[in-house]
């Protein structure tokens, strides 16, 4: 049975630097590249991953130098660009100084109050 | 008709009571026949891992007989057994990539190596699907 899925999103920068991206994001990535219905719902502090300029390289331990440094950003762009809605929760935004001018374009904004209402809009809601 | 759910784990063994209570719930499926896949993303991939060793625990003054100390492996392939037993299933999947990163190849008999596409495929014939992510 077809299911369109939520990928409720809130918790931010897990292992984003051992895994060169968040395992919910990635997750998405590819359960989508494998026919999956997904959109996302970014919340509480991983409404940063929206926000854009984001640079994380430079990671260096002794002589060992990280190369391809997590995209986060990036990462939720190329979701947009492959069809995946992704809504961010303003008010958490908001409470964290993020302006909507700091933010990559295509997310599309979901007041506190209207995530019940978006939920609806799903079968499941997967909370990462 | 037997149910079908799918229960996606990602916190590692040792590490915190989410596993635990993820596991009670695969029990609790076991117990009633359902069919059930779980999906081990991330740590716990090392979920199934064939080569985790029970130890001793001087500071309970006990050797490694007495305490009895949980393996999470274990509990994987007793949780396989229980769900056979009662006319259901479980479809153990470690993340191949997960796998990969932290070298626990082995894995006890009955789990298997899949994909982000074999969760998907898992969640769309699954009646219920629960998430557990670390935090």
């Amino acid at each position: 049975m077809p299911k369109k899925v939520l990928q409720l999103i809130d918790t931010a920068y897990r292992c984003t630097v051992e895994e060169q991206d968040d395992p919910a994001v990635w997750i998405t990535h590819a359960m989508k590249g494998a026919g999956g219905d997904l959109d996302v719902l970014l919340a509480g502090s991983a409404v940063n991953y929206a926000v854009k300029g984001q640079d994380a390289t430079g990671l260096r331990f002794g002589e060992r130098t990280q190369s391809h440094s997590p995209d986060l950003d990036g990462d939720i762009a190329r979701l947009v660009e492959k069809g995946v809605s992704v809504f961010l929760v303003e008010d958490d935004a908001a409470e964290r100084g993020i302006e909507p001018g700091d933010l990559i374009g295509g997310v599309k904004h979901v007041s506190r109050s209207g995530i019940a209402k978006l939920f609806g809009n799903y079968d499941q809601v997967w909370h990462w | 008709m037997s149910k079908k759910i799918t229960i996606s784990i990602m916190d590692g063994p040792f590490e915190n009571a989410r596993t635990v209570t993820a596991l009670r719930l695969v029990d609790i499926a076991a117990r009633r026949g359902y069919d059930i896949t779980v999906f081990a993303y991330e740590g716990a991939a090392a979920l199934a891992f064939a080569r985790q060793m029970p130890h001793a625990n001087a500071v309970h003054g006990r050797d490694a007989d007495e305490e009895d100390h949980p393996v999470p492996r274990e509990w994987v392939a007793s949780l396989l057994a229980t769900a056979k037993a009662n006319g259901g299933s479980v479809d153990w999947i470690n993340c191949g990539l997960c796998v990969d990163e932290r070298g626990v190849n082995e894995a006890v008999e009955g789990t298997r190596r899949g994909t982000p596409g074999d969760l998907w495929k898992a969640a769309e014939a699954s009646d219920g699907t629960l998430v557990i992510g670390s935090k």
